[in-house]
């Protein structure tokens, strides 16, 4: 047996190659960087491009371009970034331009802490941009889970069309660790679904999905625009034709919420307790588990690996036969809100913390022991 | 084919509006260098010259206002064939400043055309980057405590290869247009037009004017000699072509059987330029080459030459959980920075942890069980006594042991490397 050996950062960069990028833009910040340094090692001895953009707002807009040329592109940066990119994110949103978004967050608000980790973004991540479009946001736990769900991240953005952002932390890009890497198995590619027919209109679509693509470049016309458009890809006022985009753009996430739901479970027959947490949170969380079943007080754990769209079936599923649910963020109560929101009936209490230090798993026994 | 305008959308500009001179003048320009409309993109943004794009039968990508060039550069490296012609009023101009001027130093083959009408035209004549001090606009007195700005002169002294200036209403601009579109690299082609919906309802301006105001500018004509050099994007393959290894990850096999290993917790408390994070992967590669799973963070600071540099690595035969250090089994006291940096940690430790402190080295009160060092006496530098301090740990096996630790600096360094660093070793072991 062989482990290899990398950060967080190297591995979703080597997920990203693995599921066929060929486009990297992006702006150094702590603690992304060094998935820039990773594409910027990767990209060229295969035939692909990576940039420096002369900012953030640039580098999306390098993605954005290049994505319409056909292009799988990602871009890394963390919580000072994403304010950057927010205009851009919402041409993408609305506009239906395939992305991957790597956030490795830190300790915010604002400039916050360069190198202390946090799950600052959470929420802004689904709501930081216009008109409340739905995205997709999925959170590795470790090295190993950077590397997978950056596949998934591409395959999802290419059917979707959509950005869809992995919301990794300091704490675990910069880390390094141990995995199989030979041993992983990566879903299958997905690619973007190619215009065959006749005449193309870019934004027609079924009602439920994404239209099919056809670059920016190639034989046929192609129109994009940031601007309300109907399906031609002209500015439209039709109230008719902008109620139909609009729904249309929640459909084609919504619609396939249970399929694009990923996670982990760990559930004990006599147990009452269930802890619901995601991200290196996770690790902390299954460790206190663990020790806690060893002292036969057995809880069961959720890591959460597909934030947004909130999986709310898998929710109501999982929790049905608990008293009670914990849940536990590295931050003071972000994601708490939606588990709230779906699990109405129940006791959902909470745990955060926010001084940029790793929640521990003797603070998370504590926590269940004393409630 | 006669014109490349869309005849199903006509422009809708305000009568006698400069535009429609220059969406007329950059059709001409396309028929003249007879671009196929396959091959060719307009990339607009924000305000009534992000209109053009809707005017062309060629492919079109209307943006975010300013940022228009930050499309046309994804555009263009991702597929080099493409003809790529930005519009942008004095709007966007202000507002996408930065990616101007990154355009101006890469020299990516675009043609950016400037259509300067001296304010916002879309939103009710507000003042520009380009409004001049005495104008009245729509901003009140604000532009009168300002002064406009050239772009052709920031363009060259940003090093643009290509910059011409023009009325919009000169007869020669279909022309001129055609030459920067042609031109090999990027291209600026400022024009200076008449926003007869807002601007000229206060202040006088005609095409005679205009033509004044060219005249009475720097002249631009094109080619500036003393800033030609490679496309980018040609510069940028030749350059790229050469990285042409893929950096596999870094993959150790096991090669020592390890019986009975208990998790390992190792704290490496050191300075900037101390090769902590050395040490760390060292220790790391010795837990790898034994089949065990490892974890490291590091902490440093952003100025990387100053301050502490702390290693934490877990060593453990089980799946690593939480990352964190909970109880270490062995913390190497290098510098006092590093020790202030976890102080806390010491009053923890447990009487079986292994603390190995450098002489000079203050440390609080703690039971573990303390050895102290003096590297001077074994004649080590300072930045090598993390590594000797991983001979010591070998010595009395505590997380490591020698084969590991050989294992580790073979598959770490190269062959000269790891000789000079056995020789530290061996002083300690
Ligand atoms: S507002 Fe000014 S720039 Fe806009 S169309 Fe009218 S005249 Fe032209």
């Amino acid at each position: 047996m062989a482990l290899s050996f990398m950060e967080g950062n190297e591995a979703l960069a080597r997920g990203a190659i693995a599921a066929g990028c060929n486009f990297f833009a992006g702006y150094p910040i702590t603690p992304a960087t060094t998935i820039f340094n990773s594409m910027l090692n990767m990209l060229p001895p295969k035939g692909g491009i990576c940039i420096q953009g002369e900012d953030e707002i640039a580098s999306m807009g390098y993605c954005i371009g290049a994505s319409m040329a056909g292009k799988k592109v990602l871009t890394a940066t963390s919580g000072p970034g994403i304010s950057l990119y927010s205009e851009q994110l919402s041409f993408a949103i609305g506009s239906e331009i395939p992305l991957v978004i790597a956030d490795v967050q830190r300790l915010g608000p604002s400039t916050g802490s360069a190198t202390r980790g946090a799950d600052s973004d959470i929420q802004f991540l689904r709501w930081g941009s216009t008109s409340g479009v739905p995205v997709i946001v999925l959170a590795p736990k470790d090295a190993l889970d950077c590397y997978v769900l950056a596949v998934h991240a591409f395959n999802y953005a290419e059917e979707f069309r959509c950005p869809v952002f992995i919301a990794s932390n300091k704490e675990i890009g910069m880390t390094r660790e141990s995995f199989d890497l030979d041993s992983v198995t990566l879903p299958p590619i997905v690619e973007r679904n190619l215009f065959s027919g006749d005449s193309y209109l870019p934004f027609e679509a079924e009602p439920d999905a994404a239209p099919p693509f056809l670059p920016i470049g190639g034989k046929t016309l192609v129109r994009q625009t940031s601007s309300t458009h109907g399906p031609d890809g002209y500015i439209t006022i039709d109230p008719e034709v902008i109620a139909e985009n609009q729904a249309r753009l929640r459909e084609k996430i919504h619609s396939a919420r249970k399929r694009i739901t990923l996670f982990e479970e760990d559930i004990k027959e006599n147990s009452d307790t269930l802890i619901i947490s995601y991200g290196v949170t996770a690790r902390a969380v299954e460790d206190a588990g663990k020790t806690l079943e060893s002292k036969g007080k057995p809880v069961s754990t959720l890591t959460l690996k597909t934030l947004w769209p909130v999986p709310e079936e898998l929710l109501i599923e999982k929790a049905k036969p608990f008293k009670r649910i914990l849940v536990i963020e590295m931050n003071l109560g972000q994601y708490v809100n939606e588990i709230k929101r779906v699990l109405c009936d129940k006791k959902v209490t909470f745990y955060g913390q926010m001084n940029g230090v790793l929640i521990t798993p003797a603070k998370i026994m504590e926590v269940i022991e004393n409630e | 084919m006669n014109s490349y305008l869309n005849k199903t959308r006509p422009p809708v500009y305000c009568p006698g509006c400069t535009h429609e001179k220059i969406t007329k003048g950059l059709d001409k320009a396309i028929l003249k260098l007879n671009l196929p409309a396959d091959k060719t993109v307009i990339v607009t943004d924000i305000g009534c010259s992000g209109l053009f794009d809707t005017f062309f039968n060629v492919h079109a990508l209307h943006g975010i206002h300013g940022r228009a060039l930050t499309y046309a550069s994804g555009l263009k490296l991702a597929n080099p064939e493409l003809n790529v012609i930005v519009t942008m009023g004095d709007g966007g101009l202000g507002i996408g400043g930065a990616h101007v001027l990154a355009s101006c130093r890469k020299n990516l083959d675009l043609t950016l055309i400037i259509l300067n009408n001296f304010n916002f035209g879309m939103t009710g004549g507000q003042y520009s980057a380009t409004t001049p001090t005495d104008a009245m606009v729509g901003s009140g007195f604000l532009n009168h405590a300002e002064i406009p700005l050239d772009i052709c002169a920031i363009a060259q002294s940003a090093g643009a290869t290509y910059i011409d200036r023009c009325s919009g209403h000169d007869e020669s601009l279909p022309g001129k247009i055609a030459a920067a579109i042609e031109h090999k690299g990027f291209s600026i082609i400022e024009t200076l037009g008449m926003c007869t919906g807002r601007y000229t309802k206060k202040n006088q301006l005609t095409p005679k004017l205009l033509d004044q105001m060219i005249t009475d500018l720097p002249a631009r004509d094109g080619i500036i000699e003393k800033n030609q050099r490679p496309e980018y994007g040609e510069r940028y393959r030749a350059l790229a072509k050469e990285k042409n290894t893929f950096p596999e990850a870094v993959t150790i096999e096991k090669q020592i059987d390890l019986k009975d290993y208990q998790q390992q917790e190792v704290v490496i408390l050191g300075s900037a330029g101390m090769r902590i994070v050395t040490a760390g992967d060292i220790v790391c590669y010795a837990g790898l080459c034994a089949g065990m799973n490892v974890s490291m963070k590091n902490d440093y600071n952003i100025t990387v030459l100053r301050g502490q540099s702390v290693s934490e690595i877990l060593i453990s035969p089980e799946k690593i959980g939480y990352p964190g250090i909970e109880s270490p089994s062995v913390v190497l006291a290098l510098s006092d920075e590093g020790v202030q940096r976890r102080k806390k940690i010491f009053a923890t430790l447990k009487p079986d942890t292994f603390v190995l402190k450098e002489r000079t080295v203050t440390i609080p009160e703690t039971n573990a069980n303390v050895v102290e060092i003096d590297f001077r006496k074994f004649k080590i530098k300072k930045q090598d006594w993390a590594l000797a301090s991983l001979g010591v740990m070998a010595k009395k096996e505590k997380a490591i042991n020698k084969k590991m630790l050989k294992y580790a600096l073979k598959s770490r360094f190269t062959e000269k490397v790891y000789l000079i660093a056995m020789e530290t070793i061996e002083k300690m072991t």
